[in-house]
């Protein structure tokens, strides 16, 4: 059986028996691990534990150990996006939050697997191989933070960081079973996090509860001048820990239930919302008619940002160099050699948008429905708290299913990249199976407003039991 | 539609070496996903402002003062090639 432990749980642990034990113990079970979650293990995670032990460092997550996604900087320890195209890279410094995590005590355990450079739905795209889901290692753990919900879900970390850029946190938060926040744009800062698409993306925390999500975001978020998107905006997460969602006003999309939704996910969501209406909040449907146009305006987007973000992987400045008689042949081909499949059709197409001549029918025209779409959640949040869906369309599909028909994965995407363009806070948590299969509801909030989504999700926590099924014993 | 000659110009623009059988592979499956985008046309943009970021900010000034920052050394670690301090690269020109 699979153990999972909270927060509070492993700070027990640490007091009976030590923070050296506890993560030696989560080193020995990541080492008989088969899921393929870790791209590395950190070197110094016993010693950072020994120092708690020694009283060095203190702090509230205190020999607490913690898994990173591997686009997110660490000084010393590897971070390759799950490219070849940065074999070998070691950051010399540390990106925000995990200068934030350490001096807050907590353990950086390791490296998660990801889609190359986050750009995907299920895993399959790292070049270090697909990472299994815990749930039925014949199908992904979602994307692209697919390692950092696996080893939640699988007790190999009891938390772990991932980026969302079009739902890459609650994508895999759902297909795994775990919570999953994508925070407010601008609620932490992205120092140190390799851009993908800098305007959509954040860095947000994986758990197996939302006490452990609101505990994690009260260390990693704030302001921070290194990032100028960052915002200065003070928001207590664990205050928010509030049992008590009566009077909430809870609206439905229609246009989230649409054609496609797998039934047994519709219904797992709609006893969610049914359960909330019994704890005494209210809903309505609502309609928020741009969400059609969402995401084909999302992935322009993405592919013109990745196309200039991704433009500094050059065999310059690291990673590795293929030969050239010139500086353009040689960086044209360590591109070819280096990127996967994905990511240079996502370069490409990114390029192809922006390139003279068609720059105002797609990139110009994609930021303008970005706006009918921020407006749709404008209009919503006039009226309602917060907003209601699955988080998923369909629970998780077969390792190599989609692999081949880049566009079928894109649209699996269709119910978390609208609140990428419109940057509004996001949460996915457990809401029961279908077919076996963990399936997440989405709650939205309005922005900088995770209180609100934190009340709703913890209160949901506490009056159900959905985040009590492991895998292997499904609820 | 994006044809061959297309992707191999675009593969120039963006540096990714693009041989004839990719390019035609590309062709496709560019061009499914281009027409995909391409439903973006029937969305009535007139007089939309382009949203380009969330934040609601416009330009973020800071003092022109001297801070602490990374270690030359620690920087050309992760170079290929490195002479004098610099990072070497092949000839451009």
């Amino acid at each position: 059986m699979t153990k999972w432990l909270s927060i509070s749980d492993v700070k027990e642990k640490i007091v009976a028996t030590s923070a050296e034990e506890v993560t030696a113990s989560y080193l020995e079970t990541i080492e008989k691990s088969s899921i393929n979650g870790y791209t590395c293990i950190s070197d110094g995670a016993l010693d950072a534990a020994k120092m708690v032990d020694k009283g060095e460092v203190a702090g509230p997550l205190a020999g607490v150990p913690i898994a990173i996604k591997d686009n997110i900087s660490t000084k010393g320890l590897a971070t390759t996006c799950s490219s070849k195209i940065l074999e070998g890279y070691v950051p010399p410094y540390d990106a925000h939050v995990i200068e934030r995590l350490k001096a807050a005590g907590a353990v950086i355990i390791g490296k998660t697997n990801m889609d190359e450079f986050a750009m995907g739905t299920s895993t399959e795209s790292s070049c270090y191989g697909v990472t299994l889901n815990p749930w039925d290692h014949e199908r992904v753990p979602g994307g692209s933070s697919g390692g950092s919900a696996a080893v939640v879900a699988a007790g190999e970390a009891p938390i772990s960081l991932g980026s969302d850029t079009g739902g890459s946190v609650r994508c895999p938060a759902a297909f795994c079973g775990v919570v999953g926040l994508k925070p407010t744009y601008g609620a932490v800062s992205r120092y140190g996090l390799i851009s993908y698409a800098n305007s959509l993306e954040q860095i947000g925390p994986m758990a197996t509860c939302v006490e452990d999500i609101a505990a994690v975001m009260d260390v990693i978020g704030g302001y921070d001048a290194r990032d100028s998107t960052s915002i200065d905006k003070k928001i207590d997460h664990q205050a928010a820990l509030v049992d008590d969602v009566k009077g909430l006003k809870i609206g439905v999309p229609d246009e989230y239930f649409g054609e496609g939704v797998d039934t047994g996910t519709e219904k797992a969501v709609w006893d969610a919302i049914n359960k909330f209406e019994e704890m005494g909040a209210s809903w309505e449907k609502v309609s928020m008619p741009n969400t059609k146009y969402a995401l084909a305006a999302y992935y322009t987007i993405a592919m013109s940002e990745a196309s200039s973000n991704l433009a500094r992987f050059d065999g310059t400045r690291y990673g590795p160099r293929s030969d050239g008689e010139n500086w353009h042949v040689m960086a044209s081909r360590t591109r070819a050699e280096n990127f996967g499949k994905e990511v240079q059709r996502r370069i490409l197409l990114g390029t192809y948008a922006l390139s003279a001549g068609y720059q105002d029918k797609y990139y110009l025209k994609a930021l303008q429905v970005r706006t009918l779409v921020k407006q749709d959640f404008e209009r919503a949040f006039a009226n309602f708290d917060v907003l209601m869906a699955p988080t998923m369309p369909l629970p998780a599909f077969k390792i190599g299913e989609k692999v081949e028909d880049p566009l079928s994965q894109y649209l699996t995407d269709v119910n978390t990249v609208p609140m990428n363009l419109a940057g509004v806070p996001c949460i996915s948590v457990p809401c029961g199976s279908s077919d076996g299969l963990p399936v997440g509801l989405q709650i939205i909030g309005n922005h900088f407003d995770e209180a609100t989504l934190i009340r709703t999700a913890y209160s949901f926590e506490k009056n159900t039991d959905h985040n009590k099924a492991r895998p292997g014993e499904v609820a | 539609m994006i044809t061959k000659d297309e992707v191999e110009h675009v593969g120039w623009l963006c540096r990714i070496e693009i041989d004839d059988a990719e390019a035609e592979d590309y062709a496709v499956k560019l061009s499914s996903v281009l027409d995909y985008f391409g439903q973006l046309d029937e969305v009535d943009t007139e007089g939309v402002e382009p949203t380009y970021h969330m934040a609601d900010i416009m330009n973020v000034f800071r003092e022109d003062v001297v801070t602490p920052s990374l270690d030359q050394k620690d920087v050309l670690t992760n170079t290929a090639e490195e002479k004098d301090g610099y990072i070497k690269a092949p000839r451009i020109i």
